[in-house]
């Protein structure tokens, strides 16, 4: 970066906005294979630093009729992938006339993914249904390196829900149970994560295609949860004086 | 030959007046003129089979392969010049090699038959010579049965049932089409194969000849491999007994 000149774009330390930080989306994915589909959830948060830069960004970013991307890690990094990857898949199609499995697609992610491991910041979740082999969910972490999973999570939240998806996920979940315990955990994440938040995106992917519902922090089926407060802790010579 | 002395066959960069490229036929040429290759698809698998004549006593058993592999999945059988041949099957195997660093799965047997097909094509285009050889590819899978592509030396790519080329392709051609392939079993394909190598040899000419046969199919769970030598010799058996038996009825 360019450091002789003055930026042009001020800081605004009372928002903890600092232009210079990466806009990233810190972000919780999670998602979940069912017979006959696949099942995703977002938050909607999106960084930079300290300052939300937006609260409703969609993550879940649609390739094909039956194929989204789930990015997280450097905004324009998974942007600019998911474009590119959109464009060779759209090219391919009308090309060999012939449709592009998931696993393929997953490919063409992971090509980019290691080819510019140096220069990227960007993990992916690809999940999608095709003909052949049903729903589909692929986990491509920083590097590029592809596992199909049943049930996965990434991104700064995961690490707050990975147990939560241990216990709750079992063989042979329908549609709604994954929904249900995906919408869960992407609330328990935000709930606890500072980089996660704003409302929730759920992705269903089957079959008949995409369908992606939202849920906002003011309604009536957002997650909701108690913490416990912890007790107050003053000084003792303050403490006495309280009461 | 009309083109002869007329200057129009000197590269293939050159059309003659009524729209033939010279170049390209002769190429063709050395394929119909080497050693008569057949391949056929019959119930479930194929199978490849080459005369082959040994020119002298002194060679390595198979020295000089022509049944050969672009992955494990791919069979080529390749017809007419040999280095030609060889540089073919060192290309679809950097193809195939390609492919799976790429998508990581196989190369889908028509894809690479059109990659070879683009590929020497560009040879006909007259910057060099054309390739003066003609590629078999072979496949099967339990999907999509068995496959069978020939690249001819133009550039041109068709999938057939069965097909025919090299010296003797006209009469090998006539005695395929009497066989009812899509219900032949592997062994009886292999049978019939060598019978029909057999029937279309140069009589007289007694010559040290040998079979050289590969097989991909449901029996080989799909890898493109050489027929042994036992089976070979067992089939030729069969064939003998049963050009005789044609012999006696005629």
């Amino acid at each position: 970066m360019d450091t002789m000149h003055e930026s042009l774009v001020k800081a605004v330390p009372a928002l903890g906005h600092y232009p210079q930080e990466p806009i990233s989306t810190g972000t919780t994915l999670i998602a979940m294979e069912f017979d006959g589909g696949v099942v995703v959830g977002t938050d909607s948060r999106t960084s930079a630093g300290s300052f939300i830069s937006s609260r409703v960004t969609n993550k879940i970013t649609p390739v094909t009729d039956h194929l989204v991307v789930c990015r997280s890690g450097n905004a324009a990094d998974t942007q600019t992938i998911a474009d590119v990857v959109k464009y060779q898949i759209e090219a391919y199609t009308m090309l060999e006339a012939e449709k592009v499995s998931i696993y393929r697609a997953t490919q063409i992610f992971r090509q980019f993914l290691y080819n510019y491991r140096d220069q990227l910041s960007a993990s992916v979740l690809v999940a999608g249904w095709d003909e052949n082999e049903g729903g589909q969910l692929y986990a491509l972490p920083i590097g590029g390196f592809v596992t199909r999973q049943r049930s996965t999570a990434s991104g700064s939240g995961s690490t707050f829900v990975t147990g939560y998806l241990d216990k709750n996920w079992k063989p042979n979940m329908t549609k709604e149970e994954c929904v249900k315990v995906v919408k869960e955990a992407v609330g328990l994440a935000t709930f606890r994560d500072g980089s996660s938040g704003g409302v929730i995106r759920i992705g269903v992917i089957d079959k008949n295609g995409t369908d992606i519902k939202l849920y906002r922090p003011d309604g009536n089926d957002f997650p909701k949860f108690v913490a416990p407060t912890p007790h107050p802790s003053w000084p003792a010579h303050v403490e006495a004086k309280n009461q | 030959m009309s083109s002869i002395g007329t200057g129009y066959d000197l590269a293939a960069s050159t059309f003659s007046p009524d729209g033939r490229i010279f170049q390209i036929e002769y190429a063709q040429k050395a394929v119909d003129n080497s050693e008569t290759m057949i391949a056929l698809r019959g119930k479930n698998g194929v199978v490849c089979a080459v005369e082959k004549a040994i020119p002298s006593k002194l060679y390595q058993e198979n020295s000089k392969p022509r049944m050969m592999t672009a992955a494990e999945h791919l069979g080529l059988g390749l017809a007419g010049v040999y280095p030609d041949c060889r540089a073919i099957r060192d290309y679809a195997v950097e193809e195939g090699l390609k492919y799976l660093r790429d998508y990581r799965c196989p190369i889908p047997d028509k894809k690479l038959a059109a990659t070879l097909a683009e590929y020497v094509h560009m040879f006909t285009l007259g910057i060099s010579r054309p390739f003066g050889c003609s590629v078999f590819v072979n496949s099967w899978d339990k999907k999509d049965g068995g496959k069978i592509f020939l690249i001819e030396p133009s550039g041109l790519s068709y999938e057939y049932r069965a097909w025919a080329v090299g010296k003797n392709r006209q009469a090998a051609k006539a005695e395929i089409e009497k066989l009812k392939l899509d219900e032949l079993e592997m062994d009886q394909l292999v049978k019939e194969a060598v019978r029909i190598i057999m029937a279309i040899r140069d009589e007289g000419k007694d010559k040290n000849v040998t079979i050289e046969m590969s097989w991909v199919g449901e029996n080989t769970k799909g890898n493109a491999e050489l027929v042994p030598n036992a089976t070979i010799d067992a089939a030729e058996e069969w064939a003998r007994r049963a050009l005789d038996e044609d012999d006696l009825d005629d």
